[in-house]
């Protein structure tokens, strides 16, 4: 499920305002995994087109890491999980 | 991440048990020689044996049974199985297992420990049975495979692991030359190298085929 987005106002909820942020699913930069695996990985996993893809796998071979997914953690943990089925070097953190 | 230089790509002309794989019917195919699916075959096992370790309990869930029985091997055997399950919170010590089943929080280690837990099982068993489907599809004789493409994917991270785990031995990193010129001719890994950028040009190949 998606998470409210951060403009929208929701002044009954401040004390729980931490969990509408969003998660996020990291993927690391390794020196192992190649490149077009990495692309590939990231167009079956979460369906993002070719572009999309690529420029995600080039932001994580030149800047270490990027995200690739965001929403409820449970979901970022799953993610992660199928990441690590692939291979690929993931963790999950609060996008604060 | 890294990819195949182009001086891996066999000539067009060089015969096609060392041409990776193609396009083949929604899958793809290739033709290896013994020697090769040998190679493959050992690497895939000493992975799967790895992963598959003494973490792949028949029942992880069982709460802990009565005393058991010192004479009784299979009781032991779960009992250990439920000792590593339960180490299993902890980032593993071998650095090839650490690398293959990694934390999934940089700086929380409940949290790693908690997904662990919860997710560890499934992702040990995943790669095993990616390594089997390797190890079912691919004759120790070689020959010309064909894979649908649920085995190509099964492959293509069974091939993954491979390359990490050797990676983790080789001590890879971003620069290959770097990494080539620190293990000299008479190291024991030096024979790893060659492999090592084999299985990265056959798995490239393996992913350009299924696109």
């Amino acid at each position: 499920m998606s998470v409210a987005p951060a403009q929208v106002q929701r002044p009954d909820l401040d004390q729980d305002a931490d969990l509408d942020l969003p998660w996020v699913t990291i993927v690391w930069n390794d020196p192992v995994n190649l490149m077009v695996y990495v692309t590939y990985v990231f167009r079956t996993v979460f369906g993002y087109g070719k572009p999309k893809a690529e420029k995600l796998m080039l932001d994580v071979h030149h800047k270490g890491r990027a995200v690739v997914s965001s929403g409820a953690r449970e979901a970022m943990e799953r993610d992660a999980e199928t990441l690590h089925g692939y291979g690929l070097w993931a963790t999950v953190s609060h996008d604060s | 991440m890294t990819s195949t230089g182009c001086e891996l790509r066999p000539e067009a002309d060089v015969e096609d048990d060392v041409a990776g794989f193609r396009a083949s019917g929604g899958g793809a195919t290739a033709r290896f020689a013994a020697a090769q699916a040998a190679i493959i075959r050992s690497l895939v096992s000493q992975v799967a044996e790895l992963v598959g370790g003494e973490s792949m309990p028949p029942a992880p869930a069982e709460p802990p049974g009565p005393a058991p029985d010192a004479s009784d091997q299979a009781t032991l055997q779960a009992m250990a199985a439920q000792f590593s399950v339960a180490e299993a919170a902890e980032l593993p010590d071998d650095p090839i297992l650490a690398r293959l089943l990694p934390d999934a929080y940089a700086d929380d280690v409940k949290a790693s420990g908690e997904f662990r837990r919860y997710t560890e099982i499934g992702l040990r068993s995943g790669k095993v049975a990616a390594a089997q489907t390797v190890l079912d599809t691919l004759p120790a004789s070689g020959g010309r495979i064909r894979l649908s493409a649920t085995d190509a994917q099964a492959w293509l991270r069974a091939l993954n692991d491979v390359r990490l785990s050797l990676g983790v031995i080789l001590g890879v990193t971003d620069d290959f030359d770097d990494t080539v010129r620190s293990i000299g001719a008479d190291d024991p890994r030096a024979a790893y190298i060659g492999v090592y950028q084999w299985l990265a040009y056959l798995q490239e190949s393996l992913v350009e085929a299924l696109l």
